[in-house]
């Protein structure tokens, strides 16, 4: 986990989507949102989740690996770059790479579009638009140790287990604090890569 | 991968380590925008707040080197700590939108198209109007209706214009529809007419009680503090039919039948006292009527309540023992509770409650309501309501008139008398008792209850004109449509939520042809030959009439200035001189504003809704908000971003009803039906169906409510009526937003408005669900 990172929190989630059209408001990207809101209970309940890009640490950036172009870089900071519109050919192989479905392709500008934590604001000592405006701290940007002093018996997750690979992200999520398991499930193992059998 | 992390004891933050919205309390972290260099392309950063709901979140809007407002940037006001909601991120966009008014329209008659026409072309007709109908009817068959999100300035205006430039008894305003009851109620208990205490409270407090309101939605950026309370170890009690985002998680959530809050208020109260939490000491001090109250709770057991609010007993015993329990406890409302044929009573039954635990005027005990425009609050305050003139005084006290008419320099015999409310306004219109109409800021074909009889009475007046900056459907079916300017193109005072006045400032001028509402009330007056008493060049010499006209009221403004509003962040009313603090909290001092300082306790029954139920209308219907759009939707519907959220209006069903989602389902009414796309889930009562307001006919939900009305507070019964579902061949699509002839709705913002589909959670289309 980066030290001064985004942690989401889905339980304060109310769905408003802020963060959305915050994110459609930087200027680097201005018209356009890189931030996924899912209602992920549909039918039951109004419960929803937004997704940033969680900036992989290990094994790093699996977009940045599997780029042909070299174009998604990864800065000292650990900050994953959206990839460089100079190099970017739009291929997606980002988009099936990425564990967590967080890159998407500007299919008329041919480029990959993908959350780099606001490094216009972050590397100014501001929050990342979504994380400033987010009317419930569903999205709070700062370390660990500032979420903690400010939410008693938080919990938090920066690792999730896709099969039997763990990714450990820089971005964290807030886990329920009498269910934490290391690492959280993040999804379902992979079964298959290119026709071939993998389990 | 990382080791487990140690776990912290949860144990609730100590208050006094963390007063409310100052230290630990913190914003999302980072250097203030004003301070970044957000001005590298030459922009400025103009300080203001948002122009939609009563929680009034500070925000920068980002103005270019031209002069023109193009982006939003967030501020660490105290309010929203640099917070926003989708609408208030989006709010800008209406400034330079293309869908804007830019020159007055007009026509003689409705058989007629608009025509765009001079100033003086459109003010001459309206004034040959205002003096025929007048002439030939009397002064009272003219009519003005104003609203509550204009500046609290144009709302002093509005009601000084139809007292005395038309010098006519029917004014009202579209506060009518959102604020009466809560103001009826606090008249009646407390003799002062605002929230209790504080939103920064609410972290001090143990118990927060939510009723009636879909905060997560209404009023988004208000939830940081319901999830701070509950970090500092407060319980959450929200009672609402529908399983909202904040009654998701809440430690209890009273999903009750709409319309029946008052039996469930009264039997918690009726717990309260049978298990002996009441706090008589409190009650003895500081109340009268107690004895009656107490006698006519005996009526309500938790098992009758149970019955009537198809929840169970134990629900209610919990409730009582939670609230009457806790230390600090603190209720807050809105209109699920308020838009009632008894609003004033489900509001007093809450009142009831707080004040027999003694939870008022302490920090992090108290009560408040939420106001939905966002100046619902300060609206309400200054004259533009039937029987209320400046500073709160009243019509109908031989006193306040002839304070009012000093202050005014008129004749007291020249003031008007008491007029009625909105709803019935349009009654009378139908009636041709009153013949000629000024809408300034509302749209009531989307927002009045019954669209049948509202286009009935407006289609029969004689002469029609509106102001607005966006062409309503309201304004789309008038005489003479007079372009103003929007928020950020004037400056002038509001009060959220909290009685907090704040201030908005100018951040472009309007576009060529767009005045001000101000200059055009005046401008109105003046060729009526009222000149001299609205000599008003903008809001600071309004501002400065309003604060004399206001001072030594409850509603004292008098200690208010433009400069000390922007050197505070804001002050709450009353504030009788420019030394003093303003009164964030009120009753600390134990005292209520009646005469005898008492809190005078109302006996409160509780009563069916009006419209019945039958075989034929099983259900019931119930109607509010979503979070991406606002009120009757002229703005919201305009603006890309919030239609692909939220392209069109829904059917929420439980699933017991058969239906899917995207099935056509038919609402139906004894006044209509609505064919709408169903969205179903469990969140939601089997026995209740909801629909979203914000649409237009033949989408909206108000061509299905009752006009019904409070008796007291004559808000309509728009949160229950009567209705069945039943299946239909094909969903209506939603019509586009009105524009002035020649001109087509922003294509680019309209692109999703024509999917079928129902959004993906009440909140809206996820972001993969978007075409």
């Amino acid at each position: 986990m980066m030290g001064r990172t985004i942690f989401i929190d889905p339980g304060r989630c109310i769905g408003c989507q802020a963060c959305v059209s915050a994110c459609r408001e930087c200027d680097s990207h201005r018209g356009k949102s890189m931030i996924h809101l899912d209602y992920t209970d549909t039918g039951r309940s109004v419960a929803s989740l937004p997704t940033v890009c969680m900036h992989c640490e290990d094994p790093v950036a699996p977009c940045a690996e599997v780029c042909p172009a070299d174009a998604i870089l990864v800065t000292a900071d650990g900050v994953v770059q959206q990839a460089d519109t100079s190099r970017c050919i739009g291929c997606a192989n980002c988009v099936n790479a990425c564990p967590f479905g967080v890159p998407k392709i500007d299919l008329q500008a041919k480029l990959q579009m993908k959350c780099n934590l606001c490094y216009d604001r972050t590397a100014y000592g501001l929050a990342p638009m979504c994380a400033t405006v987010c009317p419930t701290g569903a999205l709070f940007y700062g370390t660990l140790e500032e979420l903690q002093a400010e939410r008693p018996g938080v919990q938090v997750a920066d690792s999730f287990a896709f099969g039997d690979v763990v990714v450990s992200t820089g971005v964290a999520m807030v886990v329920p604090a009498d269910k934490v398991r290391w690492p959280v499930p993040g999804g379902l193992p992979v079964v298959e890569v290119n026709g071939v059998d993998v389990r | 991968m990382t080791s487990p992390l140690p776990l912290d004891p949860p144990l609730p933050l100590d208050p006094s380590i963390a007063p409310p919205g100052t230290r630990d309390f913190r914003d999302a972290g980072g250097i203030p925008a004003d301070r970044w260099r957000a001005d590298q392309n030459g922009e400025t950063l103009v300080p203001t707040h948002c122009c939609f709901c009563g929680v009034q979140c500070g925000m920068y809007l980002r103005v270019d080197r031209a002069g023109k407002v193009f982006g939003v940037e967030p501020r660490n006001h105290d309010i929203n700590r640099m917070r926003l909601c989708p609408k208030g991120i989006n709010a800008y966009q209406q400034v330079n939108h293309p869908d804007r008014l830019t020159a007055p329209l007009m026509r003689r008659s409705r058989d007629e198209e608009f025509a765009e026409v001079s100033w003086d072309e459109a003010l001459d007709f309206t004034v040959s109007e205002i003096r025929r109908i007048q002439g030939d009817h009397g002064n009272d068959a003219f009519g003005v209706l104003g609203g509550a999100s204009l500046f609290t300035e144009k709302t002093y205006l509005v009601g000084k214009f139809a007292r005395v430039a038309l010098r006519t008894r029917h004014v009202d305003y579209n506060g009518r529809l959102c604020m009466v009851s809560a103001a009826g109620a606090n008249k009646l208990s407390f003799g002062i007419d605002r929230a209790a205490n504080p939103f920064s409270d609410i972290l001090l407090t143990d118990c927060l009680l939510i009723a009636g309101s879909n905060v997560g939605e209404c009023f988004p950026v208000m939830t940081q503090y319901l999830w701070g309370a509950r970090d500092r170890g407060a319980s959450l009690i929200v009672v609402d039919p529908r399983e909202t985002a904040i009654a998701r998680t809440a430690d209890v959530h009273v999903a009750l039948k709409p319309g029946t809050d008052s039996a469930f208020f009264n039997a918690v109260l009726h717990v309260v006292v049978a298990e002996g939490l009441a706090d008589e000491a409190y009650l003895a001090a500081h109340t009268t009527g107690w004895d009656e109250v107490e006698k006519a709770v005996r009526a309500y057991p938790p098992s009758r309540a149970a019955a009537v609010c198809g929840v169970p007993e134990e629900q209610i015993v919990q409730v009582a023992r939670m609230f009457a329990g806790a230390d600090k406890a603190m209720a807050m409302h809105a209109r699920g509770i308020e838009h009632h044929s008894q609003g004033v009573e489900n509001c007093l039954s809450v009142i009831n409650l707080c004040v027999a635990t003694g939870n008022l005027g302490r920090p992090g005990a108290g009560y408040g309501t939420l106001t939905g425009q966002g100046n619902g609050q300060g609206g309400r305050e200054h004259g533009q309501k039937s029987d209320l003139l400046p500073g709160g005084r009243s019509i109908t006290d031989d006193e306040h008139r002839r304070q009012i008419c000093r202050i005014w320099g008129i004749e007291e015999s020249d003031l008007p008398l008491a007029g009625t409310s909105m709803m019935e306004m349009v009654w009378q219109m139908q009636r041709r008792e009153i013949r000629g109409l000024i809408g300034i800021c509302n749209n009531p074909f989307v927002s009045l209850p019954n669209y049948r009889t509202v286009k009935e009475g407006y289609d029969t007046l004689e002469f029609h004109a509106q102001f607005d900056f966006f062409l309503s459907e309201t304004a789309a079916a008038a005489h003479v449509v007079l372009p103003v300017t929007v928020w950020a193109e004037d400056e002038g005072v509001m009060a959220n939520a909290e009685a907090r006045v704040i201030k908005h400032n100018k951040a472009q001028e309007p576009p060529p042809g767009v005045r001000t509402d101000t200059w055009v009330m005046c401008e109105i007056a003046r060729r009526l030959g009222h000149g001299d008493t609205f000599d008003f060049p903008g809001s600071r010499e309004v501002f400065e009439e309003l604060r004399i006209a206001s001072a030594g009221t409850v509603n004292d403004y008098y200690g208010i200035t433009y400069e000390r509003l922007e050197e505070t962040g804001g002050i709450a009313w009353p504030c009788p001189a420019t030394d003093h603090p303003g009164t964030p909290r009120l009753f600390e001092d134990g005292r209520t504003a009646h005469p005898d300082g008492k809190i005078h306790l109302q006996v409160v029954e509780w009563h069916a809704p009006m419209d019945p139920y039958s075989e034929e209308y099983p259900l019931s219907l119930t109607t509010g908000r979503t979070v991406a759009h606002f009120l009757s939707g002229n703005q919201t519907r305009r603006l890309g971003a919030l239609v692909e959220q939220t392209p069109r209006p829904w059917v929420e069903v439980h699933p017991s009803h058969g239906f899917r989602d995207g099935d056509p389902v038919r609402v139906v009414t004894r006044r209509g039906s609505l064919v709408l796309p169903a969205l179903v889930t469990e969140a939601i009562r089997p026995d209740t169906v909801f629909v979203p307001y914000h649409w237009p006919m033949p989408t909206a939900a108000n061509g299905l409510t009752l006009d019904a009305l409070d008796p007291r507070s004559k808000i309509p019964e728009y949160k229950v009526c009567a209705a069945r579902i039943e299946s239909a061949a094909q969903v209506t699509e939603v019509p586009a937003p009105p524009t002035a002839p020649g001109h087509e709705a922003y294509p680019e913002t309209q692109a999703s408005r024509t999917d079928p589909r129902p959004p993906t959670s009440p909140q809206g289309r996820g972001t993969a669900e978007r075409g």
